[in-house]
């Protein structure tokens, strides 16, 4: 092995929502599983496992990837935010709680995946419209159909932040 | 079967010289077609994987008249860059048609120039009939549900699309490839960097074992050149192409002094419309010209009965981004 190359350390460093975690991970475990199997992180949802679905949204470094697509081990160094980690203060979020004065949800199992990418869709200034809200929100399938209130909760966020700006 | 192992590069010399050096070595960008086919489908065996993840290959610069993409550069980053929307807009319009914004987020440049193709019977290990996968095996999908496959370079031995939305606009601008291999570095047009499948699906580019794609080299268009990408699926986002097409345009007159037009959805690599692109220049831009073109573009189709009705759908697809390019109202 060059010097070059480092083997991954069977105990991978993760920093999540502020906290730095050491985990024993066997080096196939992506992120997604990292969370939820050993930090016991379950927020984060396992939908499609296929990078189809959006369950799974987290930040990396600020910006939205599914996390049953990439490595824990590809994620050392770097800052990974969760659903459980865009509390303020010990309140939900903003979005979180124009998802539930808009119930934007029925089961609830998308709901995470589409908060974390609400919140992301939001800083990359792509709430402009209904439409804008739709097509970069696609990533984020709900099975229970609840586009409609989802949009409406975004749209409102939106109209908040513009309004206090 | 051999175990997985899991290696971070820190410069391009040892991470070429590891993989270069083990056939069971691969490449790890942004992951989402390798860990997908290695982990999930498990399509692809699992060996070691060298992630590329953090050298220092990422970054856009203009250089003249031609924009210098870093293979590492992510989809998003590619479609937000100022000069791709002021002299290539096609670039990021098919960049912003393809995947979610999370993918985006992940993927890169080089990587999607190397995607492997969506067809479901590849994506199957249950399927046996493979050619792509295994040479001789046959094509479950010719007989199958072939509804996203291709129809231009295709035969009875594979009729797996290349999926790439980008791949089209950059097949129109005679991008290049920069690699870096064991040998050293060579520069690749990318009308030659896919191969088309003949009766060997399984070699889908003139890569060698071990060559890693480092830079994309995008010529901008002249100025006053307009251009776009067009793309029918069957939702309206966050879908593969049933159809698409990347048109530039320059019109003097009214007369078409410029014209380049390549096609996704249809081929069994990125696809470029020669013959579409011959009836254009020095013709008035009119929707005849546009007609003319778009069966100038189509020759030849091999079709199965789920994709017969992609040759009509191509052709309107290409008259549609024409009209839209040149500006006539339709």
């Amino acid at each position: 092995m060059s010097d070059a190359l480092r083997q991954t350390p069977e105990l991978v460093t993760l920093t999540v929502n502020g906290s730095v975690h050491q985990v024993q991970l066997d080096s196939r475990t992506t992120l997604l599983d990292a969370l939820r199997d050993h930090l016991e992180l379950s927020g984060t949802k396992k939908g499609c496992d296929q990078g189809a679905c959006g369950a799974c949204t987290v930040l990396l470094d600020g910006k939205r990837i599914v996390s049953c697509l990439v490595l824990a081990a590809q994620c050392e160094g770097r800052e990974v935010t969760t659903v459980e980690g865009v509390t303020v203060d010990g309140r939900p979020h903003a979005v979180q709680e124009a998802f539930c004065r808009h119930d934007a949800l029925q089961c609830g199992y998308c709901t995470p995946g589409q908060v974390m990418s609400a919140i992301s869709l939001l800083a990359e200034g792509r709430a402009g419209s209904d439409d804008e809200i739709r097509e970069f929100m696609s990533g984020n399938l709900c099975r229970c159909g609840a586009y409609p209130n989802i949009v409406a909760a975004i749209r409102e966020v939106a109209g908040q932040e513009a309004t206090s700006r | 079967m051999r175990g997985f192992e899991y290696v971070r590069a820190t410069d391009v010399g040892s991470a070429v010289a590891l993989v270069s050096g083990d056939p069971g070595a691969s490449y790890l960008a942004g992951g989402t077609t390798q860990l997908d086919l290695m982990l999930k489908d498990a399509v692809v065996p699992q060996g070691l994987l060298v992630d590329i993840g953090r050298l220092p290959l990422r970054g856009i610069a203009t250089d003249g008249d031609v924009l210098r993409v870093g293979a590492l550069t992510t989809m998003e980053e590619l479609a937000a860059d100022p000069v791709v929307a002021e002299r290539v807009p096609f670039v990021s319009e098919a960049l912003l048609a393809g995947a979610s914004t999370q993918l985006r987020n992940m993927a890169t440049i080089g990587g999607n120039l190397l995607q492997r193709t969506r067809c479901r019977y590849f994506r199957d290990i249950a399927v046996t009939d493979c050619n792509k996968r295994t040479p001789g095996s046959g094509c479950a999908a010719v007989t199958g549900a072939a509804r996203m496959h291709a129809i231009l370079g295709a035969s009875a031995h594979c009729i797996a699309l290349h999926a790439s939305d980008l791949c089209v606009p950059l097949r129109a601008l005679d991008a290049e490839v920069r690699v870096e291999g064991a040998a050293g570095q060579r520069t690749i047009a990318f009308a030659d960097l896919h191969v088309m499948p003949g009766e060997r699906p399984d070699v889908e580019t003139v890569l060698r074992h071990g060559e890693m794609i480092s830079e994309v080299l995008v010529p901008l268009l002249p100025a006053g050149t307009r251009s776009g990408y067009l793309k029918v699926r069957d939702r309206v986002s966050y879908e593969f192409a049933l159809t698409s097409a990347a048109a530039a345009l320059s019109i003097e007159d009214g007369v078409i002094t410029l014209a380049r037009l390549a096609l996704g959805g249809v081929g069994t690599v990125p696809w470029r419309a020669t013959e579409a692109e011959r009836v254009l220049v020095g013709a008035p831009a009119t929707a005849r010209t546009f007609l003319a073109a778009a069966e100038a573009a189509i020759q030849d189709p091999f079709t199965v009965p789920g994709t017969e009705f992609k040759v009509e759908l191509a052709k309107r697809t290409i008259v549609r981004v024409l009209r839209t390019v040149s500006g006539e109202q339709s």
